[in-house]
């Protein structure tokens, strides 16, 4: 605050932070196509960084949080890789307002007291100036209080059960209702699909998104009902007893939200029962399994199943191409990459755009600055950030190939708008 | 037979180095964000002291101690997070005034084992009162059928397994996976800034030193020492007239009561709770906290859970993709080479230095010269 | 719930969930047998259990990359050399770990709890330096998946089969070799009285090094075996291991049948109960019987009379 106070000096600083957001706007579709070099001389440190964050006259670090041990490493490896490939291509364009982004890894450890701490600890010790991180939702609700009290900023990748809108956050996978509604449509009036057996992991991504399900099922969608509802510890890994009550129940629609370790027992264990997907007699619809699980669980096991979610790693465009082959380059060959992956990867250049459109790095600029924010080149086409800090995007439904890739089937034709707090599902 | 006095010379030196640590030299040396993390570690340094007098003192190994951690922290939780939900600040449910994870799993009321907990004076009670008759329940099955040694650590583990099932599953009554989390004021006073973290830390100092008090006078009583008796020969104590079950009944019932007391104080510090506390691998953890400080020693105890939660920390920071390798390292090398900790350590290396000063400093003594420290 | 369905119907939904009890079962002998024989047999808590299952299901996975790209001809019968070589890693690692560690700590089982666990903390992160942190995907052969259509409505899975064939098998191996050989003849002795049988001639330090090898190497079958029906990462071993334990205790350490006896009490329990609630009471209505059963009967279902 003292070196607002010593530096009148520069003249741009009080005036034309307004100026310099409008120029940050037109500035920022050209920065994001020809890789325009903004020069760090242009935007001293002392009027972009009013809140004592890590920026230098060349560097601006951040944080990244995730579990790299313990039982979420499995998924959220992924979202590191995107994060860091991100960075590393945000640097290579010349950084942030001059500067390049170096960053600060923290381990979650799939512990969330531990994300608590970690959070704390690159907000208040190393004060990062946003952090892109967390996975499952009990790691996102334990490092909120910590944002928001720190008024840090929080990317967060995963798709997840909506129901929360944070000044302090923002959402860039989907919530409940943009994963689930378009496609219980898709598959009700392309299958004729009637009858649905809604499983899930027993917490609470799969428990409130079974209940969107549940609500446009019997109030939304005519002669349709949920013929079973079913929960299994996180981690149990036999799935009999429940193949055989779907068998009993004969459902049109498998709708599986299973996760972890789980989904690879449920998928071979579905397949060894005799239930062959690819005759889609019953047809399965998840929302929980991307390309990522399907090296796990293996292709062949989970052939023929419906996924409906905003990214497939097959997606016809030129900015997935590259995105795809800029991942495979960094990360090797064998990667695949998956939907929450794609959404960690929009967290840095995100980031990027509402720096550049504030003209500043200070969180409640940036927070301002971020509703609107579009990114063009963003892999799954086009998304934007919506006034509830949650994106708009595309819901499509993919189509599990033997090779563990999906073949997209299905594209809601508009962006589908966030609505984390939806009436009439609760 | 020398009377036992309630503090040895050095025993009283212990605690007040200890207490000059947590009081003078941490809040000395440390910022704010760091001493808020080692108020978290002084939580599970409660579980720590009450498994050395379980343990280290009656030879009962539980791995359930999680369990009653959670109990505390879950009752703790339970009376802020009421304090947080009120109606103007939940307005956007469906149901203002009951906490937001019950909105999202559609119930419409607080349950009624609920609410009591808008009181603390009740909250308080029951902090103690659940898992001490918890454990009551668990030891009197137990104890009076002499189920000890390895079938008592995993029946205990079992325990924590099922806790956290159920906790996870009834998300609606108990936050599920995610725990409860937001808790802001205790009684209007805001717990999250740095300086009610400072504040809580002191209070957190003292409830241990107090429990640590309350430790060193049952080791010190008949019962400490019918304990250590009964652990080396269970058999002859028996034959000699004494209940054993109640003694072991006892001092399970005190290290439920304290992990209790550590989980309330872990709640109101980290400002959440969660079903990660509760499981199996927490309570192995706080074994081996136990282990490493010695488990014969209240005082190790407290440092050996903040040594190996500060080296948790430090190895997560610096090594973040190999500090597994480092704590599984120093298990084993605790339980091989030094069974009884730091506090054995201490009394195998340090002490005998001391004793060897002491005793140059008061007169030339000829056994001076055969210090076993060599 | 089941008005509307024919008898014939109902007939074969439970032929098949009996079926499902029966591989719950198979799963539950195959995890808890390797147990039963270190903690039964030598008082040893074994918490690195899950972390020698997964060094078997690394092994499978090793061997069937191996035949996929040298001999595809014969990808069909890599799982039995997988399984035979699972066997034997997961052996030699135990007698390694028995040798360095655990033969220092008979005289203190609580302790031997503490170092393995650590033990299995490093296992973890030495599988995911090795492997990464992602799941590894193990191709079954085509002959091991799909079921056997039986009647219209009842099918039965293959990996089914295979799972409930190799538990009676190696069940079967495992009595043979502690009541029909001399050295399951040593074993029991050195249990029953370590003194005598050290003072009659018997080798004591290498019957324990080859028991605890054995317990490994049958842990290590169960892993490779695992691999059809659930998941192989770094830390999918922690998911059996409470299972595993309470099999064994619940049958009565230091009693093999008493352990099948307890596997199959508790996998039919779980199976009917899993049909008629959802799955997560299931599971936590499971477990409490199992504690219950336990307060009132410590010593398990069978257990064997020991003069101390």
């Amino acid at each position: 605050m003292s070196e607002d106070k010593k530096v009148p000096a520069h003249p741009q600083m009080t005036g034309p932070s307004r100026r310099a957001i409008l120029a940050g706007g037109a500035a920022l579709a050209a920065s994001l196509f020809t890789p325009k070099f903004l020069r760090a001389e242009d935007f001293p440190t002392s009027a972009i960084n009013t809140t004592g964050l890590a920026v230098t006259d060349d560097t601006v670090t951040i944080g990244i949080l995730h579990s790299i041990t313990g039982t979420m490493a499995i998924s959220e490896t992924g979202s590191v890789q995107a994060e860091k490939l991100a960075i590393e291509q945000i640097n290579a364009q010349g950084g942030i307002l001059g500067r390049k982004i170096e960053y600060i890894q923290e381990d979650g450890a799939s512990d969330w007291p531990t994300f608590a701490e970690k959070a704390r600890k690159l907000l208040v010790n190393d004060k990062v100036a946003s952090v892109m991180g967390c996975w499952t939702s009990a790691s996102r609700k334990a490092v909120l209080p910590v944002f928001e009290q720190n008024n840090g900023f929080l990317y967060y990748p995963t798709f997840y059960e909506g129901l929360e809108e944070s000044p302090n956050v923002i959402y860039t996978g989907q919530e409940a209702t943009q994963q689930i509604i378009a496609g219980l449509d898709w598959v009700n009036k392309t299958k004729g699909a009637k009858t649905f057996y809604l499983l899930g992991s027993d917490y609470i991504w799969p428990r409130t998104s079974n209940k969107i399900a549940r609500k446009h099922i019997e109030n939304f969608m005519e002669g349709c009902q949920v013929v079973g509802e079913e929960y299994y510890p996180l981690g149990h890994t036999q799935f009999n007893s429940v193949i055989n009550k779907i068998r009993l129940k004969k459902p049109d629609v498998i709708y599986a939200i299973v996760v972890g370790g789980s989904n690879v027992a449920f998928y071979k264990q579905l397949k060894a029962a005799g239930i062959d997907m690819t005759k889609e007699k019953p047809l399965l619809l998840t929302i929980s399994v991307t390309e990522d699980e399907i090296r796990g669980i293996g292709g062949e096991n989970i052939e023929g199943a419906y996924a409906c979610m905003k990214y497939f790693q097959s997606l016809d465009n030129e900015n997935n191409k590259e995105f795809v082959a800029a991942f495979k380059e960094m990360w090797g060959d064998d990667m695949v990459i998956g939907d929450v992956t794609q959404a960690a990867y929009l967290g840095p250049w995100l980031w990027k755009a509402a720096v550049e459109k504030a003209g500043s790095f200070d969180v409640d600029k940036v927070r301002e600055a971020s509703p609107g924010i579009e990114f063009t080149k963003a892999p799954e086409g086009y998304v934007r950030i919506h006034e509830n800090h949650h994106l708009w995007s595309k819901t499509r439904v993919g189509l599990a190939q033997a090779d563990g890739q999906y073949k997209v089937v299905f594209e809601t034709e508009d962006l589908v708008e966030p609505d984390p707090f939806p009436e009439g599902y609760q | 037979m020398k009377k036992q006095r309630l503090f040895e010379l050095d025993e009283a030196m212990g605690f007040v180095i200890l207490a000059a640590v947590i009081f003078l030299l941490f809040p000395a040396i440390l910022d704010d964000f760091r001493l808020n993390l080692f108020g978290k570690y002084l939580t599970y340094a409660f579980v720590a002291v009450g498994l050395v007098l379980c343990w280290g003192a009656g030879g009962i190994l539980s791995l359930g101690q999680g369990v009653f951690f959670g109990l505390g922290g879950y009752c703790m939780a339970m009376f802020l997070k009421l304090e947080a939900s009120t109606p103007e600040n939940t307005a956007i449910q469906s149901t203002p005034g009951i906490p937001d994870f019950m909105d999202w799993n559609q119930l419409t009321e607080l349950p009624i084992w609920w609410q009591p907990f808008h009181s603390l004076a009740f909250t308080l009670a029951a902090i103690i009162v659940v898992p001490v008759a918890f454990s009551y329940i668990i030891g009197l099955a137990m104890f009076r059928r002499r189920v000890g040694g390895v079938y008592f650590a995993i029946i205990t583990q079992a325990i924590a397994a099922i806790a956290t099932i159920l906790v996870i599953g009834q998300q609606g009554y108990t936050g599920g996976v995610n725990g409860i989390t937001d808790l802001r004021t205790l009684l209007g006073w805001d717990i999250r800034p740095d300086d009610a973290k400072v504040t809580l830390y002191f209070v957190n100092g003292a409830l241990l030193f107090v429990c640590l008090f309350v430790a060193q006078v049952i080791r010190k009583s008949k019962l400490g020492r019918i304990l250590i008796a009964m652990r080396e020969k269970e058999d002859r104590v028996r034959f000699s007239g004494y209940d054993v079950a109640s003694f072991k009944i006892f001092v399970f019932c005190v290290g439920a009561a304290f992990a209790s007391i550590g989980g309330a104080m872990f709640t109101l510090q980290v400002g959440f709770m969660s079903p990660t506390l509760v499981g199996i691998v927490p309570s192995i953890e706080m074994v081996i906290f136990c282990a490493v400080g010695g488990r014969m020693s209240i005082l190790g105890a407290v440092y050996g859970a903040l040594l190996v939660n500060w080296a948790k920390t430090t190895f997560s920071e610096s090594f973040p993709e190999l500090w597994l390798l480092g704590l599984g390292g120093l298990f084993i090398a605790v339980v091989m080479a030094f069974p009884n900790g730091l506090a054995g350590i201490f009394d195998d290396y340090i002490k005998p230095r001391l004793a060897f000063l002491k005793r140059n400093r008061t007169a030339a003594d000829p056994a001076a010269q055969h210090s076993p420290a060599e | 719930m089941f008005s509307g369905y024919s008898m014939s119907e109902l007939g074969a939904i439970f032929a098949m969930q009996g079926f499902a009890g029966l591989i719950l079962f198979s799963v539950f002998v195959l995890m808890a047998l390797g147990l039963a024989i270190i903690f039964g047999q030598m008082g040893v808590i074994n918490m690195a259990h899950g972390e020698f299952m997964i060094l078997g299901a690394y092994v499978t996975y090793l061997v069937s990359n191996f035949f996929a790209e040298h001999l595809p001809g014969l990808f069909g019968i890599y799982f039995f050399i997988a399984m035979i070589l699972a066997f034997f890693a997961s052996g030699l690692l135990g007698m390694a770990v028995e040798w360095a560690m655990i033969r220092h700590l008979y005289k203190r089982p609580l302790d031997t709890l503490l170092a393995t666990w650590g033990l299995s903390l490093i296992l973890q992160q030495v599988y995911r330096s090795l492997f990464g942190a992602r799941e590894v995907g193990v191709t079954i052969p085509d002959w091991m998946m799909g079921s056997l259509p039986v009647t219209d409505m009842i099918e039965v899975p293959i990996n089914g089969i295979f799972v409930m064939v190799l538990a009676v098998s190696i069940s079967l191996a495992v009595y043979f070799m502690m009541f029909r050989s001399t050295w399951g003849k040593q074993v029991r002795a050195v249990t029953q009285n370590r003194v005598m049988a050290g003072a009659v001639g018997i080798d004591t330090e290498w019957t324990d090094r080859l028991t605890f090898g054995i317990g490994c190497g049958v842990a290590g079958v169960a892993g490779a075996a695992f691999t059809m029906i659930g998941s192989t990462g770094p830390t999918a071993g922690q998911l059996y291991i409470v299972d595993t334990f309470l099999v064994v205790v619940f049958g009565g350490a230091a009693s093999l049948l008493g352990t099948i006896a307890s596997a199959f009490s508790i996998s039919q329990a779980q199976s009917i109960m899993e049909f008629f609630l959802s799955g997560s009471m299931a599971k936590v209505l499971t477990l409490l019987t199992v504690v219950g059963i336990l307060m009132v009967r410590p010593q398990g279902l069978f257990a064997l009379k020991l003069r101390k």
